[in-house]
């Protein structure tokens, strides 16, 4: 193995911790609000990781443009979406958890 | 390597199952449809599994998106009381006729049914309803080991047509096997695949204005979104379209794409004006079947068979024909996430 | 085991667990989830079996025919859809009238 293989191993089981982190925001945490919170955070840093740790195996910089526009796209859509479903939660007048 | 391969397919089936019983047992039509999107996108998962990133890209965009975007919009027109959104606390109103959701003043003391999530069947009456369920049971489970026993017995080496494919993929135009397939060896599927579309439209259609739902106004953050998702997903529609001829993409994808932006744009409120919702609409709506049938009857007045392309021509009339159904399947997968007629008249 | 064969086994299930919600449950939007489970699982069976010969490229034509059917059932779902709206504009129910049992 490269040292580069190496670094992307490192990053996309980075990326992979993320992700679970998300994940288990979105199973444990007490609300919607919250939920979203962890959720697109976590997910666009674990994305993020995942597409630097593909980038360094990529044959050719056209690739490497199209993984870095997909997450841009995902991080431009899941901001947005997040924004959209707290709003729709506040509208219908669901309250912020509290301790 | 493989043991973690191993391992990642058992789990994927696991998930697959468990979720897809989630989401037809689930007592929330609204927590059921999320689980079926979730299920169609390891539905894509299992498609790149197995070696398949056509079906894998339809999946994500048709099987997951636009379903979900059809179911979703369909619940939200049933009745906004049969579904209690995403919130804490379930509130669920009363409603007589829905068996599936349960009366408040019933919950305490059916929550311990409820837990265990036991669907209801269809029959009223108590001894029937169990011998009913225990039949039912015994005959779907022998039906799933006969289905088992015949998959299992199956050789398990068996190359079926991709030889043939892959001898005449030189003369089809395009080095995609897939698309080939798709618009060359069996167009004809297409063809008509192309004409359940449109017919499916006409069903839906022929229903009658369904009120629409009043729309909110989008948003600031929806409107924005949109203006600058709706290029992209256009651009990604073309090149989706292009690249089909020599690698995974093609009409269907290109189409649900092109769909999956009309639908974004009408959900921040967006009309088609009155002006071209006539005659543009509709024949924008029966290219892709209107040039497919025209090459198909040209070819044969020419003294070919049906949709036999001469070789030097085939790639372009595969482009030209997926160029206009892509359209076509753009346009159509839009308007049934309408679901009424669009008015026309001069003015709106 | 091949795992062609996993996910055919698999294909099977879904298409039994779709019978079976398809069978069980009276409102007409879950009959809808349920039928497209079934063509979810009629899909897994056909792609898996295509591509069962180990170290040789999938067959292309089940490939071809189940982007085919993706496309069928998702004009027949909006069609199914459509259809169940007018069963509750006209009946008030998103259920089928229930025949007396004999």
């Amino acid at each position: 193995m490269m040292p580069a293989d190496y670094l992307s191993v490192v990053l996309l089981i980075a990326g992979g911790i993320f992700f679970l982190a998300g994940t288990l925001g979105l199973l444990r945490f007490p609300d919607v609000y919250t939920r979203l919170h962890a959720l697109t955070k976590a997910d666009n840093v674990g994305l993020g990781l995942i597409v630097a740790g593909l980038a360094l195996h990529a044959e050719s910089w056209t690739v490497v443009g199209k993984l870095l526009l997909i997450w841009l796209l995902v991080l431009l859509a899941g901001a947005s979406v997040a924004h959209l479903v707290a709003a729709a939660a506040r509208q219908r007048g669901i309250k912020a958890w509290k301790r | 390597m493989t043991l973690l391969q191993s391992v990642f397919d058992a789990l994927l089936g696991f998930a697959l199952l468990w979720l897809a019983w989630q989401a037809l047992a689930s007592p929330d039509l609204f927590k059921g449809i999320v689980l079926f999107i979730a299920f169609g996108l390891l539905m894509a998962l299992a498609w790149v599994r197995l070696d398949a990133p056509d079906i894998a890209l339809a999946e994500a965009a048709i099987g997951a998106g636009l379903t979900g975007a059809l179911l979703l919009a369909a619940l939200a027109r049933l009745d906004k009381s049969s579904w209690r959104g995403f919130g804490r606390t379930p509130v669920r109103p009363p409603e007589g006729n829905n068996r599936d959701v349960i009366h408040p003043s019933k919950r305490d003391t059916k929550s311990a049914h409820e837990k265990t999530r036991k669907p209801k069947p269809i029959t009223e009456n108590g001894k029937g309803q169990a011998a009913f369920c225990g039949l039912l049971v015994v005959s779907l489970s022998a039906l799933a080991a006969g289905l088992g026993y015949a998959v299992l017995t199956l050789p398990s080496q068996a190359p079926g047509l991709s030889d043939s494919v892959a001898a005449s993929l030189e003369a089809s135009g395009v080095s995609n096997p897939v698309t080939a397939v798709l618009l060359n060896f069996r167009g004809y599927d297409t063809l008509l695949e192309l004409g359940v579309l449109l017919l499916a439209l006409f069903g839906v259609w022929s229903f009658g204005v369904v009120p629409e739902r009043r729309e909110s106004s989008p948003g600031p953050v929806l409107d924005r979104l949109s203006r600058l998702l709706i290029p992209w997903l256009i651009l990604v529609a073309g090149y989706l379209l292009w690249v089909g001829a020599h690698a995974p993409g093609g009409a269907f994808q290109a189409g649900s794409v092109l769909a999956a932006a009309g639908v974004l744009w009408l959900l921040t409120g967006w009309r088609l004006d009155t002006r071209f919702s006539g005659w543009p609409l509709r024949i924008i709506l029966v290219a892709g079947l209107g040039v497919f049938v025209v090459v198909a009857v040209v070819l044969i007045l020419m003294g070919g068979r049906l949709l036999e392309y001469p070789p030097s021509f085939a790639a372009a009339l595969i482009l030209l024909i997926e160029a206009a159904a892509t359209l076509s399947i753009g346009i159509t997968l839009a308007a049934l996430f309408l679901g009424s007629r669009p008015e026309t008249g001069p003015q709106r | 085991m091949n795992p062609a064969f996993l996910y055919a086994l698999v294909g099977v299930g879904l298409f039994t667990l779709g019978l079976y919600a398809l069978i069980v449950h009276a409102h007409l939007l879950r009959k809808i989830l349920a039928i497209n489970v079934m063509a979810s699982g009629v899909f897994l069976v056909l792609v898996a079996l295509a591509t069962r010969t180990q170290g040789a490229a999938p067959d292309p034509v089940p490939h071809a025919m189940v982007i085919t059917g993706i496309v069928v059932a998702v004009s027949a779902t909006a069609l199914a859809l459509a259809l169940m709206l007018r069963v509750r504009a006209e009946t008030g129910r998103a259920e089928l009238a229930e025949e007396p049992l004999e």
